[in-house]
């Protein structure tokens, strides 16, 4: 029943991707390796347009993720599993949301995790990477990119725009 | 019934008008759920921002959820959370459907390389704004250097990384602060 494996895998991604966003990314990466709901370079372009549609990003790839995996249902039944934490949690800590702080060992915890979440980001981006970076053109192009991202700052759209006009000028593949 | 249409309706709103969600989602939301609707004060927007940072979960799904509960219980934490998340469903399943039938057309291709690209430049730099934040002190590099290496090496699952890193954090943050 890929409906029920698709909420099981999104309740635990909403689970364990503390951070949400770009946190997501790592763990939809261990789906395209499982199953053969979408490929590592189909999740680059889910990227893109989750980044550049509105919506929080973590539900927009989830809804992505889900529809190429088993159509609309696939999409909505991974997007509530996604969601599904968050409400569970939220309603049990909203009642003593008054006396709730983030302890001591919540903390540490964290502390820990921060760390890690940035080398599973780094490690989705260099797989994402390999699949875009094919040839020295292409390392060319993604220098200027970080580049113009690094220092001008301006938003992810505008960029992925520009990105999607040297990809049609350049003919890359 | 009122209460919850007009839940729905703001969270609705916000999810329509807002690129990327967490952070990039506060300034709208104080406006609107602050200001206009009077649902919350600053001060506890922020709060929620800060718990929002050590429990699981999209942060904007659980300020909807948080904020919708407190007006009008359980039922008032889905119906905001379902306008926040419908947006997001309706759009995204629109350019899904409509990529898969051009995702063979020359340009197209050539387009989502250039994009991939560029995909990979934007992590890279969300990674170096992280770095700043994420790893300040000697404990912080280890377990960065050793997640990577787990990755790496073994291609190990995202939840084991998670979960190590955590056990990590609680037992050696403990132990060298005594």
């Amino acid at each position: 029943m890929i409906y029920l494996t698709l909420f099981f895998e999104f309740f635990k991604i909403g689970l364990f991707a503390i951070g949400g966003g770009l946190v997501t990314v790592p763990f939809l990466f261990d789906l395209a390796e499982s199953y053969n709901w979408f490929t590592a370079k189909e999740l680059a372009d889910m990227i893109a347009v989750s980044e550049s549609t509105p919506g929080p990003l973590g539900v927009n790839m989830a809804t992505f993720a889900g529809f190429h995996a088993a159509g609309v249902f696939g999409g909505v039944v991974a997007t509530l599993g996604l969601v599904m934490p968050s409400v569970i949690i939220i309603i049990m800590v909203a009642k003593l949301l008054a006396q709730y702080q983030c302890n001591v060992r919540v903390q540490r915890i964290l502390d820990g995790i921060r760390p890690a979440v940035i080398a599973l980001i780094l490690f989705a981006g260099l797989q994402i990477g390999k699949l875009a970076l094919i040839d020295v053109l292409h390392v060319i192009v993604f220098v200027a990119f970080f580049a113009a991202i690094h220092f001008w700052k301006k938003s992810p759209i505008l960029y992925l725009c520009l990105a999607a006009v040297v990809g049609i000028v350049l003919q890359l593949e | 019934m009122q209460i919850l249409w007009r839940l729905f309706k703001v969270f609705f709103k916000l999810g329509l008008f807002t690129f990327g969600g967490g952070y990039a989602m506060l300034p709208l939301l104080q406006a609107e759920v602050v200001k206009k609707r009077g649902w919350t004060d600053d001060k506890e927007l922020l709060d929620l921002y800060s718990i929002g940072q050590c429990t699981p979960g999209i942060i904007s799904i659980n300020v909807a959820t948080f904020i919708g509960y407190r007006q009008a219980g359980v039922k008032g934490a889905v119906a905001a959370t379902l306008g926040m998340v419908l947006p997001s469903l309706i759009i995204i399943t629109l350019i899904a459907a409509v990529l898969n039938r051009f995702m063979y057309n020359r340009y197209v291709v050539y387009a989502f390389s250039g994009i991939r690209i560029c995909v990979v430049a934007l992590i890279l730099d969300v990674i170096y704004g992280l770095w700043k934040k994420g790893i300040n002190d000697y404990l912080g590099a280890v377990i960065f250097a050793g997640a990577l290496g787990l990755l790496l090496a073994f291609n190990l699952s995202a939840v084991w990384v998670v979960v190590l890193a955590g056990v990590a954090g609680l037992g050696l943050k403990g132990r060298l602060k005594a």
